[in-house]
């Protein structure tokens, strides 16, 4: 079974996306803040993230970065899953090493699952 | 500017109050107080300087407390502008943190309610569809509506970016007609499209000129009541090219054509069919279109329809 870790400070959220990723046969790890987040990925080696960049003691920027540094988590694939849409956002997030920048406003969930899946294959 | 408004511009105290600002903090005051402080110092200093014309050091000194005393007004109009211009700014961002904020409970809302219309918690009734539909709709309404407060706060802290780049204007139509077809087949409405056979590309950020065609599209077939048509046309003009949305829509009344881009601006005539709508769209179409290099204007009669048009520059 493959597993997500999902990086996230809305419950709301981890529990929508949570709820379809696990129907979909997923095992679903969930951490509300960035500190957490980090622990996670290292002890649990997922294989893919999906990170949130506004986030409580650890923002999502600086998660990436240091997930990017670490030997143990540098190769896993990371989505960012975030409200903010600004150019400098996306640039910032791709050039840390953001496999894919999606804007959750502009998304359906159906969606979101459907690129989750694709980044698994 | 009639000359009712001269008047009230006039009304210093009237001006000042409609701001909320205390004398001492508002311009046109200032203004005043620095006109009334210039000339009756240039005549003390004409009444002294003839007096004391024996004795220059005496009228370089009452110059020198003359300037002084203009620089201290000087220095609070300034003091004054900036203050303004903070709170401007503030309003900005004040509407950018608001919007942020609210699009987090927005996707919260919106993805709960795909998952609920998925089936995948089990099967919902068609009754309850409709209902859930309800929701959905006013979700994706509000989130435009952020979306828009969000753009608007954007071209007043002039950190909307325009990645300007060559396309096709014509293509672009068509896509968007595309787009609109399920509105204008609820609406009733028959969109059609006129171009010249060969159009040169236009050099502008095409998903902001999306926007403001969008927000064009949107208002002409929105406001055409009952069975009407709604008709674009692009056309080569010069080094531009200029496109033209024509409804038979409800129209501007006169009085209120002249606010008709204002942000938050909505006619009286169309409160009375149309509840929707956030009076953005227009402000934004214009400054999308005048920050590209082009021009915006419409013609209106209340009751027969109105034509909107726009110029781009072509790309060499």
């Amino acid at each position: 079974m493959k597993t997500i870790l999902f990086i996230e400070d809305e419950s709301a959220l981890q529990k929508t996306l949570g709820e379809i990723l696990s129907q979909e046969g997923y095992e679903v790890i969930s951490a509300l803040d960035g500190e957490v987040g980090l622990r996670l990925a290292k002890v649990k080696k997922p294989d893919l993230i999906l990170l949130d960049l506004i986030l409580p003691k650890i923002n999502g920027f600086e998660v990436l970065r240091k997930l990017k540094q670490e030997p143990e988590t540098k190769n896993t694939p990371v989505i960012v899953l975030t409200n903010l849409e600004g150019i400098e956002d996306v640039k910032g997030a791709i050039e840390l090493g953001a496999q894919t920048y999606l804007v959750k406003t502009q998304y359906a969930l159906e969606e979101v699952v459907e690129k989750i899946k694709k980044a698994l294959e | 500017m009639g000359f009712k408004e001269f008047l009230a511009q006039l009304n210093i105290f009237g001006q000042c109050r409609k701001y909320n600002l205390s004398l001492w903090q508002c311009p046109s005051f200032l203004f005043l107080v620095m006109g009334i402080v210039i000339i009756s110092s240039s005549l003390i200093a004409y009444v002294l300087g003839n007096r004391y014309i024996e004795n220059p050091e005496t009228v370089s000194l009452i110059v020198l407390l003359l300037t002084t005393v203009l620089f201290i007004v000087d220095f609070s109009i300034t003091r004054s502008f900036e203050r303004l211009a903070e709170a401007s700014r503030m309003k900005s961002e004040f509407i950018n943190i608001v919007s942020h904020q609210l699009r987090s409970p927005l996707s919260n809302l919106k993805w709960t309610i795909d998952l609920l219309l998925s089936g995948r918690l089990g099967k919902i009734e068609e009754k309850q569809t409709e209902y859930f539909k309800i929701l959905k709709d006013n979700s994706a309404r509000m989130s435009e509506l952020v979306s828009d407060l969000l753009t608007v706060s954007r071209i007043e802290t002039a950190t909307l970016m325009f990645k300007k780049q060559k396309f096709s204007l014509g293509n672009m139509v068509k896509e968007l007609i595309r787009e609109f077809e399920p509105f204008t087949r609820a609406a009733n409405v028959e969109l059609a499209f006129n171009q010249e056979p060969v159009l040169a590309e236009v050099f502008a950020d095409p998903n902001q000129i999306r926007q403001a065609i969008g927000n064009l599209l949107d208002n002409a077939i929105r406001y055409t009541r009952e069975r009407g048509k709604v008709e674009i046309a692009l056309l080569k003009r010069n080094k531009n090219l200029y496109l033209e949305i024509k409804d038979s829509g409800v129209g501007i009344p006169k009085d209120d054509q002249k606010y008709i881009f204002q942000k938050f601006f909505r006619s009286e005539n169309v409160l009375k069919y149309q509840t929707q709508g956030s009076g953005l769209g227009l402000y934004i179409a214009k400054s999308i279109i005048e920050k590209s290099d082009g021009k915006i204007g419409f013609l209106s009669q209340e009751g027969v329809g109105s034509t909107f048009w726009f110029t781009l520059p072509t790309a060499n």
